[in-house]
């Protein structure tokens, strides 16, 4: 992955899929609909690299911005998640 | 909410771990013990408190620090913590948003400059609710934020370790950072407290 995939303010969903090894996409936030806040930088894919496998990628982090009520379909707060690059969709303008 | 968690349910699959290591052969109970005092040395929530009273008194350094709060933290002599580098982020805390930091999926934040994590941290009932109903968690900590006062909850899932900057108290101006930094706790580094 390049730097600079998702600008801040890019709309995204995150991945439905349920991987059977670690990851770092919490349940509660699969298949969700958020907004970037800015990049982290690039960091070691966490599913791969947990395997013990050496082959993996190396991916941008983006702080993604969800508001309550999309992940829990109440409450009036924002719930901020650093997520990798493959986990995120960009989102068809509207 | 005590901050003891020798009897959780972790410390006691650790402290198994920890015996099978050492029956092996594999790691000397020295050579743990050792590692551990490497990890934790100078971690401790003075450190955030000192981070936190400089932010306070000076406003360039508040503005370096929330640009790039490793680079600002070092300044001070600190480093976030942690066996992998990582970057810290500090949130602002204003009048309009509060925020408070968890990690849903573990135990995450800046060792460093909080110290060990209380229990309550690594709970799940913590894990799992504050990014639900923060509101109500916060009440229980006895924290009431007015209606109006948003909430964002900053969740550690990736390399990144969050530090909240609170509000400064009104009727604070004669003091000079030592005293400010006084008036500053972990819960409130954390985000369950104010100042």
């Amino acid at each position: 992955m390049t730097d600079g995939g998702f600008a801040p303010g890019t709309r995204v969903r995150t991945s439905h899929h349920d991987p059977v090894h670690h990851t770092r996409l919490p349940r509660y936030a699969r298949g969700k609909h958020g907004v970037v806040v800015e990049s982290e930088g690039s960091h070691p894919l966490a599913d791969i690299r947990s395997q013990g496998r050496a082959d993996f990628p190396v991916e941008q982090v983006y702080a993604v911005r969800f508001a309550a009520r999309d992940l829990w379909g109440e409450g009036d707060h924002h719930v901020v998640l650093d997520l990798w690059e493959s986990y995120l969709e960009e989102e068809e303008s509207q | 909410m005590s901050g003891d968690h020798s009897d959780a349910l972790i410390s006691r699959r650790v402290r198994r771990l920890e015996t099978l290591l050492e029956e092996r052969g594999i790691v000397g109970g020295a050579t743990l013990d050792e590692a551990i005092d490497a990890f934790l040395s100078g971690a401790s929530p003075a450190n955030g408190a000192h981070v936190v009273a400089r932010a306070w008194t000076d406003p360039d350094f508040r503005t370096r620090l929330l640009a790039d709060a490793n680079a600002a933290v070092a300044e001070l002599g600190y480093a976030s913590g942690g066996v992998q580098p990582q970057r810290l982020r500090v949130v602002e805390n204003t009048d309009r948003v509060h925020n408070v930091i968890v990690c849903t999926l573990c135990s995450c934040y800046p060792l460093g400059l909080l110290g060990p994590s209380p229990g309550w941290y690594k709970s799940e009932a913590y894990r799992s609710r504050v990014v639900r109903e923060p509101r109500a968690v916060l009440e229980e900590f006895g924290l009431t934020l007015p209606a109006d006062t948003g909430i964002t909850v900053w969740d550690s899932t990736s390399e990144s370790r969050y530090m909240v900057l609170p509000r400064r108290p009104a009727g604070t101006d004669g003091l000079d950072e030592k005293a400010l930094a006084a008036l500053v706790t972990r819960n409130a580094l954390i985000g369950t407290a104010a100042v």
